[in-house]
């Protein structure tokens, strides 16, 4: 019997994209190995979506590098409200709200929000690290607030914690939506003068943080760049071109080979 | 307005037509999201009641966005044509359905009909239709279009080839745009999303997609999607464009968050004619649209995001569009949740757009993050496929690596035309019949190493 199973005799164009290219036919449908493969990538991304931030460990890992920190929600309640109703996404819990109130004293340069996003795995895998490549690029005496681990977050939820702390710049780090071939990309939000209102052509940011994207470190040094650019010209967003981009660009196209998807 | 229905003994009053609207649709998170679903199930069906015994010119009177201050309804009302609608003038939003389903509406009093439609019209009637009756009434109609090519003939189905890469990689896009090509995909358009605004990088995509259509002789055309502005300022430095694409939305304001106005687009009409790149037609504007956009822009001024989306529709035929993509489950699933308003909104959007004249296509799609999947847009597709739909996408295994989210493959087409019996768009099948990467009948010919996959590397645009 022959193989049902026609296959594309140009697959040495794969290497020129992660695009699922040259992978057969059975009849007019796919083969089972892509199907299963792309059933699987589902499931990464989908698990990635649903899987609550495990707080606890986030934390530990975060306070074994020296950061306090601190836990939030946002006004909705659990994944389905957040999904459906990204206006709560962006405003804190009341109670978590009056307790930062309470706990931030006297203001400070730059509040840290993580927030879970659509992708806890990519906060899970790429926060502390970037934290951590953070810091070494900043000045040793940047006073930081705690650093707000939140949860239910969508990105506009930093306005509203940095305008409590009274912070600088806030900056946000948060799981994307996940792809197929990206269940784990963190966008990073850079705010000047955070409060609730900003709009988004008031932020600057920094998608696809991850190894087989935009690799921590680098993004660290793009971060750190539009910090210190930020803070001279006491703004972010479209009046604030990201011209760390030659620096790092090299950098990032490199690490992104034609990966098999 | 002030309505009302009274339905077993209970009263229901709705402020205003514009409510009767929102309220009548099927329960969208899109809607609930804006403030404006309907807060039962029977204030629902008491909307529906409502709707379908308001006569049709009631929508030319009682304007859901009003007429002074928004160009949409200006554009909506000044155009509408009182003798094509002269045959339905003295229905009601409830015998207009029966009659789309009758024998009476016919494919040429369809066509004959659609310019004294209004969108409002269209919308309503819609929400009174199961999606058996969205097929069926969609299936009547048809829209023909051509630039290098004959797109929506009956019992034909085109697909956009989308060889999107997540650098804008030529080699990349090269690649896709191989693999869609040997599949048999392409007819309606090659069209790329690019991620980058740069001009010299969108520049270099149009030179090689042209590059690529020129050296193979297919009937096709090519587009490069970034906004309009871009488009004109690539054409007047001589960049090799066919179609200029534009993202449209159904409000003045929301087209405004798109840097998109009325004027703007009349003159990038004038500009893609005077190019005159098109062979066996003159339609040369490709837009995009998708429910929850004007919503996501803060300008639905409480109008449904389903009748939003059809006014969107009203822009658009201003400018005899070659395609147009209603692009359903991309904005996510604070718009559509799940499959069920995945398929809905995209039955809706095809049937809407399909009466009022348009070639409609649809971006079969979902995000991670709705509760959807691959089963979803099979289903989806099959029934776009025997509703009439003039095009669907192709993308290399349905993922696009790009934009991160899933729509439909090469594979599905094929499958697609297979169950259904469906062809390609005449040119481009003679063409697939030449290059031997399909039979005469249209069935995938044995792969070999044919011209195509030979040439591709030879391309000047991927040569270091």
């Amino acid at each position: 019997m022959s193989d049902p199973v026609t296959p594309n005799p140009w697959s040495q164009w794969r290497s020129a994209t992660p695009a699922r290219l040259a992978l057969g036919r059975a009849g007019a449908g796919m083969p089972t190995d892509e199907t299963l493969r792309f059933g699987w990538a589902h499931a990464m991304a989908r698990d990635a979506i649903h899987a609550a931030l495990d707080v606890d460990a986030l934390e530990a890992t975060l306070n074994a590098q020296q950061w306090g920190t601190m836990r939030a929600r946002s006004r909705a309640g659990d994944r389905t409200t957040y999904l459906r109703r990204p206006d709560l996404g962006r405003q804190l819990d009341p109670d978590d709200a009056e307790r930062m109130r309470n706990g931030a004293k006297g203001g400070c340069e730059v509040c840290l929000v993580i927030g879970d996003g659509l992708s806890s795995l990519a906060v899970a895998r790429h926060a502390a690290p970037l934290l951590a490549a953070l810091r070494s690029q900043l000045p040793a005496d940047t006073r930081f607030s705690p650093v707000v681990i939140a949860t239910q977050a969508r990105v506009a939820l930093a306005d509203e914690v940095g305008e409590l702390f009274g912070a600088a710049l806030s900056v946000m780090l948060i799981g994307e939506r996940p792809g197929l071939s990206s269940p784990d990309s963190l966008g990073i939000y850079l705010t000047h003068s955070p409060k609730r209102g900003r709009h988004d052509a008031e932020r600057n940011c920094i998608s696809n943080v991850r190894p087989e994207g935009l690799p921590c470190e680098a993004a660290a040094f793009k971060l750190a760049w539009l910090m210190r650019e930020a803070q001279q010209r006491g703004l972010t967003g479209v009046g604030l071109k990201d011209e760390s981009d030659l620096a790092v660009l090299g950098q990032s196209d490199a690490a992104r080979p034609g990966v098999a998807p | 307005m002030r309505y009302s229905a009274t339905i077993a003994g209970q009263v229901f009053t709705f402020d205003d037509l514009k409510q009767v609207m929102a309220f009548a649709s099927p329960a969208r998170s899109g809607d609930y999201l804006a403030g404006v679903g309907a807060a039962t199930a029977q204030q629902r069906m008491a909307a529906r009641h409502v709707l379908a015994e308001t006569p049709l010119k009631q929508f030319l009177s009682e304007a859901l966005i009003p007429y002074e201050s928004d160009n949409i309804t200006r554009l909506i009302i000044d155009s509408h044509d009182a003798q094509a609608f002269a045959p339905v003038s003295h229905l009601t939003v409830g015998d207009f359905r029966n009659w789309l389903l009758s024998e009476q509406a016919t494919t040429e009093a369809l066509t004959a009909l659609a310019p004294g439609l209004t969108p409002e019209m269209v919308a309503a009637v819609s929400k009174l239709m199961r999606n058996q009756d969205l097929v069926s009434v969609a299936k009547k109609c048809s829209v023909v279009t051509r630039f290098r090519n004959t797109i929506g003939l009956p019992g034909h189905l085109s697909v956009r080839l989308q060889p999107n890469h997540p650098t804008d990689d030529l080699r990349g896009v090269a690649a896709s745009t191989l693999d869609g090509l040997l599949y048999g995909a392409g007819d309606a358009v090659i069209g790329l999303n690019p991620a980058s605004d740069s001009m010299p990088v969108l520049g270099r995509l149009l030179h090689m997609l042209d590059e690529v259509i020129q050296r193979f002789e297919i009937p096709t055309q090519s587009c490069v999607l970034t906004h309009v502005t871009n488009t004109l300022k690539l054409a007047e430095a001589g960049a090799p464009v066919d179609l200029v694409f534009q993202s449209i939305a159904g409000t003045e304001k929301a087209n405004l968050s798109f840097g998109v106005t009325l004027e703007l687009l009349d003159d990038a009409y004038a500009a893609a004619l005077a190019l005159k790149r098109g062979t066996v037609g003159d339609n040369v504007m490709y837009f995009e649209t998708g429910q929850g956009s004007a919503l996501s822009a803060n300008a639905n001024f409480g109008v449904d995001q389903q009748t939003c989306e059809v006014r969107a529709y009203a822009l658009a035929r201003r400018y005899k569009p070659l395609l147009i993509n209603t692009v359903v489950g991309f904005i996510g699933p604070e718009y559509l949740y799940d499959g069920k308003q995945i398929i809905r909104a995209g039955l809706e959007d095809h049937c809407c757009g399909k009466l009022l004249g348009l070639p409609l296509g649809c971006d079969i799609c979902y995000t991670n993050h709705a509760e959807a999947d691959q089963d979803d847009m099979d289903n989806l597709l099959v029934l776009l496929g025997t509703a009439g739909i003039n095009f669907i996408m192709g993308i290399p295994g349905a993922d696009d690596v790009m934009l991160n989210y899933q729509s439909t493959s090469f594979h599905d087409a094929l499958f697609l035309r297979q169950t259904l019996g469906l062809k390609r768009a005449p040119e481009f099948q003679a063409w697939l019949q030449r290059m031997q990467i399909t039979d005469a009948a249209g069935q995938l010919a044995p792969p070999s190493a044919n011209r195509l996959l030979a040439d591709m590397s030879g391309l000047t645009a991927l040569a270091p």
